[in-house]
């Protein structure tokens, strides 16, 4: 989507509504996300994270406000939004009756690339699943799978990739081997939205992150702005514990890149 | 958009076949029950059963009634794969994508016309062991295929809407014990002119009766009358019916 000139937000949300009955989801949500950069959506459970991602995705339709994506209406437009787009839902959405390879080579086909073949060799390199891509998905473990949707994602470079709760249910490992594939996406100039319950992963992730709560945006902003929204903080000295996760992470003697690095930082003698 | 729905549908064909290809009980299931009582009709109750006179083996009667029966159990198959489509995602997967919407259905309806055929002739296969014969020429075979044929695509479209819209697999695949009831209460297994009147007069405006009847008439190469027109009125009027209601079920799933 080079075509889209550089000041268009690549996502534009205005005064989204939604309800489903008498129940009220949304209730006029805003915000823009910049082309190129990761966004988190941040809620709890039942807050609308996936209601937003749906609308987007134009398999719902909102009740009121408007929304763009890559400059096309997702109501007026769906087709051209479609193609700019990929979502990636809650669950693995992957067919696991067919091997790795053979998803990849399907969703290839279905977005008329000129050789799936070579695509999906190329994707499962990428992913580190060239050794598993001839086997059934039903026989992949959680973070594998999560790879393979993603891989899945992101044939036909869409401009937009949307990943709704992307490590939910996943161990540790996986969830960093997933932090570490949106990371390099948003390298590669993709936009990123991402929803999470999880503070640490947009605090890790995201350019920018928006708190949506009670249908509402609350707050929108850098983790820097979001973190001089409350007082000063006092400085005490608290003796740095190593967290399970890094113990976990030491003892079974695996630390992908992402994690030693962002380890390294937090273990700096003061 | 639309110059991809012939593209998209037979790439997603390929993919639900592969499916089939990869558990091929499915389609020996299918087979298993309409044999049982192919085989249970014909030596336990069949000596007992009048036809009338000048019939032929009772194999001979009972096997349209059977091939529709085939038919009504391996449509369940096609609920089911539909479900599992809907619950695991991929055809919401499948929606966010650029590709033509309606291929989606297509695709779980010419995988279930392939799977269903296998499984006729399987069955047929054992009637011929069993002593089936039919003396006639390829055009009333052809006549029978596509009668076939046309209430397989019709019942899919009917399995079609519990596929969409089930909560649970046992939900998905319910539905099709009426319609593998059905052929009782008509002319599949006995003659209609035994039944006692209420039920004789259900049996007799039932699709199963004219369809069988029809079936049975090519293949014992006697004039099929007016049962021929009754029964391709009702095969095109359920296809019609039971894929516009699955249409708008699936269309208004998306807003």
């Amino acid at each position: 989507m080079s075509a889209v000139a550089t000041a268009e937000p690549a996502i534009r949300v205005n005064g989204l509504e939604k309800s489903y009955k008498e129940l009220r989801v949304l209730r006029g949500v805003d915000f823009e996300v910049a082309p190129g950069s990761i966004f988190a959506l941040l809620g709890s459970n039942g807050a609308g994270k996936t209601t937003v991602v749906r609308i987007l995705a134009t398999l719902l339709r909102g009740d009121a406000g408007s929304c763009s994506v890559s400059g096309f209406d997702v109501v007026a437009q769906p087709d051209e939004v479609r193609e700019s787009i990929s979502l990636t839902g809650q669950f693995a959405a992957v067919d696991e009756i067919l091997t790795g390879r053979e998803n990849l080579v399907l969703i290839a086909r279905l977005r008329h690339q000129a050789d799936p073949e070579v695509i999906a060799d190329d994707l499962l390199t990428r992913f580190s699943l060239t050794e598993a891509g001839t086997r059934r998905v039903a026989t992949y473990s959680g973070g594998m799978r999560r790879r393979l949707d993603i891989a899945m994602s992101l044939i036909g470079d869409p401009g937009v990739v949307f990943l709704d709760e992307p490590t939910t249910g996943l161990d540790p490992q996986a969830r960093l081997e997933v932090w570490q594939t949106v990371k390099t996406l948003a390298g590669q100039g993709v936009t990123v939205l991402l929803t999470t319950q999880y503070l640490d992963e947009a605090e890790q992730l995201a350019d920018r992150i928006a708190i949506l709560h009670q249908g509402r945006i609350i707050a929108n902003g850098t983790l820097a702005e979001l973190k001089a929204l409350i007082p000063p903080a006092t400085v005490e000295y608290v003796e740095k514990q190593p967290s399970l996760e890094e113990v976990f992470l030491a003892i079974i003697g695996d630390t992908p890149a992402a994690e030693a690095s962002a380890a390294s930082t937090d273990k700096e003698p003061s | 958009m639309t110059t991809h729905v012939l593209g998209d549908t037979q790439v997603l064909t390929g993919r639900s076949l592969r499916h089939i290809l990869r558990s091929p009980d499915t389609i020996i299931t299918t087979a298993v029950m309409p044999i049982a009582m192919l085989l249970m009709f014909v030596y336990v109750f069949g000596g007992a059963i009048d036809t009338g006179p000048g019939s032929g083996p009772y194999v001979n009667y009972l096997l349209p009634g059977i091939l529709l029966i085939t038919i009504a159990s391996g449509i369940s198959y096609t609920a089911f794969r539909l479900f599992q489509d809907m619950q695991g995602g991929i055809v919401e997967r499948f929606r966010s994508m650029p590709i033509a919407r309606s291929s989606v259905l297509w695709a779980h309806v010419l995988t279930s016309l392939v799977a269903n055929l296998l499984s006729l002739v399987i069955v047929l296969g054992v009637a011929v062991l069993m002593g089936f014969r039919a003396e006639v020429g390829v055009l009333p075979w052809l006549a029978v295929a596509g009668i076939l044929i046309l209430f397989t695509l019709a019942l899919t479209w009917i399995a079609v809407i519990p596929g969409l819209t089930a909560k649970s697999v046992d939900g998905a695949s319910a539905f099709s014990y009426p319609l593998i009831f059905l052929p009782f209460l008509s002319s599949a297994f006995v003659p209609t002119a035994t039944m006692p009147g209420p039920l004789r007069w259900f049996a007799e405006h039932q699709p199963v009766t004219s369809i069988v009847n029809t079936i049975r008439s090519l293949l014992a190469g006697q004039p099929v009358g007016t049962d021929i027109w009754i029964a391709l009125a009702w095969c095109v009027g359920i296809l019609i019916v039971a894929y516009l209601v699955a249409a708008a079920i699936y269309r208004r799933k998306a807003s």
